[in-house]
């Protein structure tokens, strides 16, 4: 391998949760941080990375719960990365189901403007039925809808409405034509409790992302829902990511279901056309 | 290089898969490793570690050339002193101590001792901050992250020789900072928590603590060895010819053991 080549190989690769800051984030180092997400993201091979921008990440209204003037402006800042990154970024519109009327307008509006799917944050518990016109919408449009996990919820925590795999394996039951990217699986809380809770329920997809890389997650998630349910990822922390692709060739998959964990799932996710620079072609070729 | 961060045996809130000295040694093949401080994962819960460490000696006696144990000495338990002796003459690569497994404060004396007497043989002491997030936690795992209010106290207590594994940057910031240069100097830390790419908290600390205050660490067979050189490999371009620390460079008895 020379310096230049990809970190974890020139097959596809499809980051299927990442995040961008913008101006209005409250962080003076933003494009930095946006910068070094594509600096690591060329490093390790990325072909696209699927992204959301969190409102103002609790600069003008807490993080999980945007008010519906920063979640359009975040996604105006989405959109317009996307716009100027086309070969490389796709993105989510961020809604909260609070304010339901904005949230089903922003979707139809992030469409106009290329997202391809829909990221739901900790605003709302997951099987509230306030989701429900959001999923709708989104099952009629063949958008994915993002939703963010905490991994076993015991208890309350601050600043965020917590779901777990429980939660939302009862609204993706509800919505049995929508699909759902469980977020962050190594995001925090346990990860042992999800598998089980969302087995049964073929909807749900979970990401891999998150900072925990605990030995054993990567093979339980393989033994309980198999290569075609996972989705490789990174969040916040790129370096969990590369560590997780790494542990996946020692697992010693197949090949197909490693590109189904790089890329294919996405594919099928987010429809084989949100991603042209991904095929079976280029995976042979590269 | 080695892995200052290694364990054997079982974690008593979720299975392992086999936490064993043969698969270990294998693992540090595969990452290009020399070798491992290997601690005793039960050891943490246990009163008297005794008994741990004379199981870690012997499961690691095959593998001695990559192995290196990593006792746990207790400085509330009657004998400490001649404990260490005992261990550092049987080769011990390091000690490790559980102060907030063990209920002790910042400032407990005895842990305070503990500190120096490892100093003053010339054996490093390795402090962990967690094991696990601490959103994962069983509710029966109550003991709380180590803080930097202990390591800064023993990092002032003198001639000390500290490797903190675990930490974030929050902590190792809090710490540093709040060190003279001399006593910043007797504290090494893994980076194995640390954040990469996108927040880059690892290239920040490189820039302002210095690569040289860090050593490799896994946390085998709780995390993925991968991620500490997928952390290593995503640095800034300029920050890639790293200069960390071998933990092996920290041993140095400088006093037989009598």
């Amino acid at each position: 391998m020379t310096d230049d080549a990809p970190l974890a190989g020139g097959t596809p690769l499809v980051d299927a949760h990442a995040h961008f800051y913008h101006l209005a984030a409250g962080r003076a180092d933003w494009p930095q941080v946006n910068a070094a997400r594509l600096r690591a993201g060329a490093r390790i091979g990325v072909t696209y990375h699927v992204a959301s921008i969190l409102g103002s990440y609790g600069h003008t209204s807490p993080t999980y719960f945007p008010s519906p003037s920063d979640a359009s402006r975040g996604n105006d800042a989405m959109a317009d990365i996307a716009a100027a990154n086309e070969s490389c970024i796709r993105w989510y519109v961020t809604v909260n189901p609070n304010h339901t009327e904005h949230a089903l307008r922003e979707i139809d509006r992030g469409v106009a403007r290329g997202a391809i799917g829909v990221k739901l944050l900790a605003s709302r518990r997951a099987d509230d039925p306030l989701l429900d016109p959001i999923c709708e919408l989104a099952a009629a449009q063949r958008l994915p809808v993002l939703h963010h996990i905490w991994q076993h919820r015991t208890r309350e925590w601050p600043n965020q409405e917590i779901s777990d795999g429980r939660d939302l394996a009862r609204l993706a039951v509800r919505h049995p034509d929508a699909t759902f990217i469980l977020a962050h699986l190594g995001g925090g809380g346990d990860w042992a409790h999800t598998l089980p809770a969302v087995r049964d329920v073929e909807n749900v997809f979970p990401d891999l992302s998150g900072s925990g890389v605990d030995r054993g997650m990567l093979d339980a998630a393989l033994d309980t829902l198999g290569a075609r349910r996972l989705l490789w990822a990174c969040d916040l922390t790129m370096e969990t990511g590369l560590a997780k692709l790494r542990a996946l060739e020692v697992i010693g998959l197949s090949a197909g279901d490693m590109a189904d964990i790089r890329w294919r799932n996405a594919a099928r996710l987010f429809g084989a056309g949100a991603f042209p620079r991904c095929s079976d072609r280029s995976a042979s070729v590269a | 290089m080695i892995d200052c961060a290694a364990f054997i045996g079982s974690y008593p809130f979720r299975h392992l898969p086999h936490p064993d000295p043969d698969v270990l040694v294998r693992v540090l093949a595969r990452e290009g490793l020399d070798g491992a401080w290997v601690g005793y994962l039960p050891s943490a819960w246990h009163r008297d570690p005794s008994g741990g460490n004379a199981a870690l000696f012997d499961a690691l006696a095959p593998h001695r050339s990559v192995l290196e144990p990593a006792p746990v000495v207790r400085p509330d338990w009657p004998g400490w002193e001649r404990t260490l002796r005992d261990l550092v003459e049987q080769g011990a690569g390091c000690i490790r101590a559980y102060p907030m497994h063990w209920g002790m404060s910042p400032h407990d004396a005895q842990l305070r001792a503990l500190a120096l007497a490892c100093g003053e043989i010339g054996v490093p002491l390795v402090l962990t901050v967690r094991f696990e997030d601490l959103r994962q936690r069983h509710p029966l795992d109550v003991a709380g992250d180590l803080t930097a209010a202990h390591v800064r106290a023993l990092a002032r207590a003198g001639r000390v020789r500290l490797v903190v594994t675990g930490a974030g940057r929050d902590l190792l910031e809090e710490t540093h900072w709040g060190l003279t240069p001399d006593e910043q100097r007797r504290v090494h830390w893994d980076f194995a928590w640390i954040w990469g790419p996108p927040e880059d908290h690892l290239a920040h600390l490189f820039r302002t603590v210095g690569a040289e205050r860090f050593v490799y660490g896994t946390h085998w067979p709780l995390r993925l060895t991968q991620n500490s050189r997928a952390n290593l490999d995503l640095l800034p371009t300029e920050l890639r010819e790293h200069g960390i620390t071998d933990a092996r460079s920290l041993r140095a008895i400088r006093k037989t053991p009598t």
